[in-house]
């Protein structure tokens, strides 16, 4: 697996520059007085883990929801696979290929694994129970559900179990395996690993990059830098609204990351392997 | 099977036990109020031998049914973590009307039920529609239209009885006959509308999707699901039942009375909690509610078999009820 993520780094070194899957250019957002985004651009290319970091306020969630079409920017352009999008509202983004992993889990509690991996798309009978009286087919959603989670390795006994008797990391496996069952461009996680132990953290990295190594990119809201360091490719440091500049892990010391991310290192001044 | 060429097993849980016997069980939520059903029944049973008669079961039926019907209604809003307290008004309001325009108004009969039922609905969606729109709690929404429905249904019928009611509003009081047992037209339309419920909550996906709704309305929202309009359209459904009841309890009493539905709201809210919902919205059955109304309905006709007086009766429903929540409160501690 690790062999694959080098090699597709490299490639994206080497190839001449592929069309990114997701790009936004100058997104402003204003609160009243406070400008969350401030000409923010951004940049995703195909396959690769892209984590965003930056301190309190730096604009990090409002760049996310613009992205997802939870915000709606007061100026500036979002390209999805180089076309114009104009996202009126997560719905949108959803039917374009755009899943979000929101960082409160949106999972309802009491509903059992499958039916919160459905949840909104449910499938329905085939014929007229389906059609006409609106059955829906719990049989294929149980073991589509169950085919899908042992694909991406989650390793929970009965997709009937209710999503409150599962541990928060397992929680978190089913949030992202929704996403990662419906996504066809894009999965955007919020701080996938904020709520977990350390081992149940590991746990999830390995999924982040199990939906990388399908083929799905991945951008990666996180405070936590080693799990930074272990998965992305490149990461996305914003600073006061705007986008400070994009590092390369390989190239960078976490420190210096921070440094660049606080304000007391101007990016200008890294060496040249650091910036991706 | 899996696409990853990594060598470990799982990713996420490893270390989860086998589900235990007493989880694959249904929740006591579930079974808890059949149980309980059984139980009194087999009580009166050997307290009064009139108790098991086929006709005693029908009257039990006949009793339960208008706050039935009523109690489906309050179950899809307590699912959406609502409650509805303007039920038994709506259900008054519509029974006045629907009587008022076929008397005084000299309405074609099938016309004037449909009014009546309109104006349940009307004040369904103004529920509804204050909750959505304005977002007002839905404990004072209700609070508020019940008092407006009140108000309307006196005002309207000048606080008397309608009476001398033209057939068709009457049917559903009228029986057939089940071998030795007559049933009424009523029974058979309430254990309809709960069929029906039953079926739409459990098996379609706009069913599921009030169970989303009321265990987490953000995270529906954020699948694509229009919380807000299914919201409105289940204060609206909800009123549509409850002028339904009215046209039980008009057929049931034989008048129209501006003074029914008094207790409507408590008495449904009871049905719905000891049938195993959660009051905070999200967990339940319908057919649990049925199950409820009829312990209810039950222990009223047991003891007044025995000859208990009717305070008693509300005594032991109040107890009956703070068992049911903290039976339920227990089981969820469960594990
Ligand atoms: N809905 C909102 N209303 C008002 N101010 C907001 C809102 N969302 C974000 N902000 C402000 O915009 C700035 C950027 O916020 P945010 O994008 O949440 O930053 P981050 O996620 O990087 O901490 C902050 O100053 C925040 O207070
Ligand atoms: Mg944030």
């Amino acid at each position: 697996m690790t062999t694959t993520a080098a090699a597709r780094a490299t490639s994206l070194a080497t190839s001449a520059s592929p069309i990114p899957v997701l790009e936004a250019r100058g997104l402003v957002k204003r609160y009243g007085h406070v400008t969350a985004l401030d000409g923010a651009d951004f940049l995703l290319l195909p396959g690769e883990i892209l984590a965003v970091i930056g301190d309190n306020g730096a604009g990090k969630s409002t760049l996310i929801k613009a992205l997802s079409g939870a915000v709606i920017p007061d100026a500036g352009e979002i390209l999805l696979d180089g076309k114009l999008v104009h996202f009126q509202s997560p719905l949108d983004a959803r039917r374009q290929g755009i899943e979000t992993v929101y960082q409160d889990l949106a999972v309802a509690p009491a509903m059992n694994i499958a039916e919160n991996l459905f949840l909104g798309r449910e499938l329905r009978r085939a014929g007229p129970l389906g059609s006409v009286l609106g059955m829906l087919d719990k049989r294929r959603m149980l073991s589509e559900a169950t085919s899908h989670m042992q694909s991406l390795k989650i390793g929970i006994r009965s997709m009937k179990q209710a999503v409150e008797t599962l541990s928060g990391g397992q929680r978190q496996g089913v949030a992202v395996a929704r996403s990662a069952a419906f996504a066809r461009h894009v999965v955007i996680m919020d701080e996938p690993t904020a709520a977990l132990g350390v081992k149940e953290g590991n746990m999830v990295l390995e999924l982040i990059r199990r939906v990388r190594d399908r083929g799905l990119p991945v951008i990666l809201v996180s405070h936590n830098m080693p799990h930074v360091f272990e998965v992305a490719d490149r990461i996305h440091i914003a600073r006061l609204g705007k986008r400070s500049c994009v590092v390369n892990p390989k190239g960078i010391s976490m420190s210096e990351t921070v440094a660049v991310m606080t304000g007391a290192r101007r990016p200008e001044d890294l060496p040249p392997e650091a910036l991706a | 099977m899996a696409s990853s060429s990594s060598t470990s097993s799982t990713v996420v849980g490893t270390a989860i036990p086998a589900p235990r016997i007493i989880d694959r069980l249904p929740p006591i939520g579930t079974l808890g109020p059949l149980v309980a059903l059984a139980v009194a029944c087999a009580f009166f049973a050997s307290q009064t031998s009139r108790f098991l008669a086929g006709q005693n079961f029908s009257l039990i039926l006949q009793q339960v049914m208008v706050v039935g019907v009523v109690a489906i209604g309050q179950t899809l809003v307590i699912l959406t973590a609502g409650i509805d307290l303007s039920c038994g008004m709506l259900m008054a309001l519509g029974s006045i009307v629907m009587t008022k325009f076929a008397t005084d108004l000299g309405l074609d009969p099938y016309l004037a039920i449909g009014c009546g039922l309109l104006s349940s609905t009307a004040f369904g969606y103004l529920n509804g529609a204050l909750i959505t729109f304005v977002k007002l709690p839905p404990f004072i929404v209700t609070l508020g239209t019940l008092n407006i429905a009140f108000a309307v249904t006196q005002i309207y019928s000048q606080s008397q009885t309608v009476s001398d009611l033209p057939d068709p509003l009457l049917f559903f009081g009228r029986t057939f006959r089940v071998g030795e047992t007559e049933v009424t037209y009523g029974t058979v339309l309430m254990l309809a509308l709960y069929a029906v419920g039953w079926f739409v909550l459990r098996e379609t996906a706009v069913g599921r999707h009030v169970y989303a709704l009321g265990n987490n309305a953000e995270a529906t929202r954020l699948m694509g699901i229009p919380t807000q309009r299914m919201l409105r359209g289940i204060y609206t459904v909800a009123g549509l039942l409850y002028g339904i009841a009215g046209l039980l309890i008009v057929a049931r009493t034989g008048v129209g009375d501006p003074q029914a539905g008094q207790t409507d709201n408590l008495d449904s809210i009871t049905a719905v909690v000891l049938g195993g919902t959660s009051l905070f919205g999200g967990r339940g059955a319908i057919l649990g509610t049925l199950v409820g109304a009829l312990i209810v309905g039950v222990f009223r006709n047991g003891l007044t078999l025995m000859g208990v007086a009717s305070v008693y009766q509300i005594l032991i429903t109040g107890i009956l009820v703070i068992l049911a929540v903290a039976t339920d409160q227990l089981s969820r501690r469960r594990g």
